[in-house]
């Protein structure tokens, strides 16, 4: 996996979205995304980040990338601040970051052509000279596995699959060192994820890409990633390694995910903890750790002290006052 | 296991244990070209008394179409082109629209994977449920409203007497598939279809419906009609399966008989080609190509150009192969497809 080198270090970001109403457009709340955040990503390594919708994730990886500006925190970029970088110093470091979204079929302009799509980040960061750029285009999408002769179609000739496989080929056009993938297997077919999934990894073996890979399977999450982060109403809940993460989840949450996912083996009976309720609103999270609202485990304590994120196994941080009292044995 | 043979026999000979026997279905589409998608083309299957039958497939394979087809709700540029759907023995498809109605919501009802768009925003929960009561019983509106108060308890909805005053649009995403589960069940109906009930739910969200659903399912007897792209739900929730691909069902059997000893080269490749939360694999085996668009379905079997074992014969169409106990597939290498299970 990595080689020990920090490429990303994100430090206590938070992204607060104002909540407005009335005539005037009042602000009359924050819708806090993400609260607080800190972790680092090793160059060569894929970090998973998981959680429920309105967890914060998508918002962390669009922040991250400052197409969202950060309320508060820094993100630094292979030991650079970029927190606060005008958007001129800001483009270089752009090429170095890319990013697959979740819907190949809103995130590719549909009135330009392939060629079109992948030459314009080639032109705008004079990756290649102009007369080999065809050529350029014409190898990324042999690449990701599609004709050469592709060049002159537009998005909508192709089905979900070959757009992502698009879309994944102007993500790598640029060379970049960190990919944040953003539910890029979601929208797509069982068989078909299997082979983009397949794809991501050749990929990032071939040009030593780093992936921040959002998603909410855990079962694709665990494929692709050297470690897993948690995510729970805009904080961080747990990170490990994979390995540990899967063997030994800490928090009472992590240890509910893993037990709610359907294992598609009918020989594998599993009990599930079923957690009672809803997701709180990120408009008011509750006070104390944000899941002793749902928590089987909760004590009087979780209610009023905000948990911080400890390490409490080499490289396993977890944010839970009681961590590895709910198992997994309990649920199997 | 030699106690469940018994039943599965009596259910493939027409037997009063069968509730819903489709046979033959076909529905047709029109696009604005004028062109017909042959999106459901010839598809049988049968639905037990009180047992769930899970209906799995990718997108675009009909699984949809096939379950709003047993319901007569085909959208208005496609038409029901043949076959039956026998629902305790009379065809749904030859009723007059007025007797269909009272089978619609009373003895067959649906849920939908959007519960935000099936539900009407600008009724309230309880007037949406008791609407669905007063429809099928004579009862009279107070009663019909402690009814719905009685549902939406039943689906485990905290404090059901302020919901029934709410909107959709106060209720969460999970809340308010509970609603729609409410409403469905009012009836008490002998056939549930449920349309990827969780698809558009979060996974703890998920397990809790799922659950629900189970535990309703013991208390009113009711067999459910499971159409999923996920196949860990299937293991989950399913006692048979119906496994469709490009409009047609290419195998089906029971829960041990798709998961264990598939005979289908598609089914194959598709539990291959999920990734398992429990087991890590390097890289996953993928099913090369992609699902073929109804207009351009090969001729013969639909899985060619994308199949390991295809050869010449696969242009004729496949032939059924009855492999006993009701495990049934449609392919011309079946005998051959046996031997690729110990590869994994």
């Amino acid at each position: 996996m990595g080689n020990g080198e920090v490429l990303l270090r994100v430090e206590n970001l938070k992204k607060y979205f104002p909540l407005r109403a009335g005539v005037f457009k009042k602000v009359v709340g924050w819708i806090r995304a993400v609260d607080g955040v800190s972790f680092e990503v090793f160059s060569g390594e894929t970090l998973g980040i998981v959680g429920e919708s309105g967890c914060g994730k998508s918002t962390l990886g669009m922040t991250i990338l400052r197409l969202l500006e950060p309320t508060e925190g820094r993100i630094f970029f292979a030991g650079q601040d970029i927190t606060k970088l005008p958007p001129a110093k800001l483009r270089p470091i752009r090429k170095d970051m890319q990013m697959i979204f979740q819907d190949p079929f809103s995130s590719l302009n549909p009135r330009m052509t392939v060629q079109a799509i992948l030459e314009e980040g080639l032109r705008v960061h004079r990756v290649v000279p102009r007369d080999t750029m065809r050529k350029e285009v014409e190898m990324l999408l042999e690449r990701v596995g599609l004709s050469r002769d592709y060049v002159r179609r537009f998005p909508h000739e192709f089905s979900g699959g070959q757009r992502q496989r698009i879309s994944i080929a102007r993500a790598i056009a640029l060379r970049p060192r960190l990919v944040i993938a953003d539910e890029a297997l979601s929208s797509l077919d069982v068989s078909v994820r299997a082979q983009v999934l397949d794809l991501l990894q050749e990929l990032k073996k071939e040009y030593s890409l780093t992936y921040l890979f959002i998603s909410h399977d855990l079962a694709v999450v665990r494929q692709i990633s050297h470690r897993i982060l948690v995510m729970y109403l805009g904080k961080v809940v747990e990170l490990a390694p994979k390995e540990a993460f899967f063997a030994r989840p800490l928090h009472p949450y992590s240890v509910a995910l893993i037990s709610a996912v359907p294992i598609p083996d009918p020989d594998v009976r599993k009990v599930r903890i079923i957690l009672s309720g809803d997701v709180p609103s990120p408009l008011q999270p509750p006070p104390g750790c944000r899941f002793h609202t749902r928590c089987p485990r909760a004590q009087e304590i979780c209610a009023m002290v905000e948990p911080s994120l400890l390490e409490v196994e080499p490289g396993h941080f977890v944010a839970c006052h009681f961590p590895g009292c709910l198992t997994l044995e309990e649920a199997s | 296991m030699t106690l469940c043979v018994m039943p599965l026999i009596l259910a493939s000979g027409g037997d009063v244990l069968v509730l819903l026997e489709v046979r033959n279905l076909r529905v047709y589409f029109k696009n604005d070209a004028g062109q017909e998608l042959r999106a459901v083309d010839g598809v049988s299957f049968t639905v037990p008394h009180g047992k769930t039958v899970a209906l799995v497939g990718e997108s675009g394979c009909g699984k949809s179409v096939t379950a709003l087809a047993i319901l007569r709700l085909v959208e208005v540029n496609g038409r029901i082109a043949g076959g039956e759907v026998l629902f305790e023995g009379k065809n749904l498809l030859a009723l007059p629209e007025k007797e269909m109605q009272k089978v619609r919501g009373k003895d067959i009802a649906i849920i939908f994977q959007e519960p935000s768009a099936a539900l009407n925003p600008v009724y309230t929960i309880g007037d949406q449920i008791m609407e669905a009561i007063l429809l099928h019983q004579s009862v009279s509106r107070e009663k019909a409203r402690a009814l719905a108060e009685e549902m939406l308890h039943l689906v485990g909805i905290p404090e059901p007497r302020k919901r029934l005053n709410e909107y959709p649009h106060e209720l969460s995403g999970g809340m308010k598939q509970r609603a729609m589960i409410a409403m469905a069940l009012s009836c008490r109906p002998k056939l549930l279809i449920a349309d990827e009930p969780t698809t558009s739910l979060d996974v703890t969200i998920q397990a809790q419906i799922l659950a629900l659903l189970r535990e309703l399912q013991r208390q009113i007897g009711m067999a459910i009609l499971l159409i999923t792209h996920d196949l860990g739900i299937v293991a989950d929730m399913a006692d048979e399966v119906v496994v469709m691909y490009a409009g047609k069902v290419v195998e089906r059997g029971t829960k041990y008989d798709i998961f264990k000893r598939c005979r289908h080269p598609y089914t194959l490749g598709l539990l291959r080609s999920v990734p398992r939360l429990d087991v890590d694999e390097k890289v996953l085996a993928s099913i090369p190509g992609f699902v073929p668009d109804p207009l351009h379905f090969p001729e013969g079997c639909r899985f060619r150009g994308r199949c390991f074992l295809e050869d010449e014969a696969c242009t004729a169409e496949p032939p059924e192969i009855a492999l006993g106990n009701g495990h049934v597939v449609y392919c011309h290498h079946a005998a051959l497809s046996e031997v690729c299970h110990g590869e994994r």
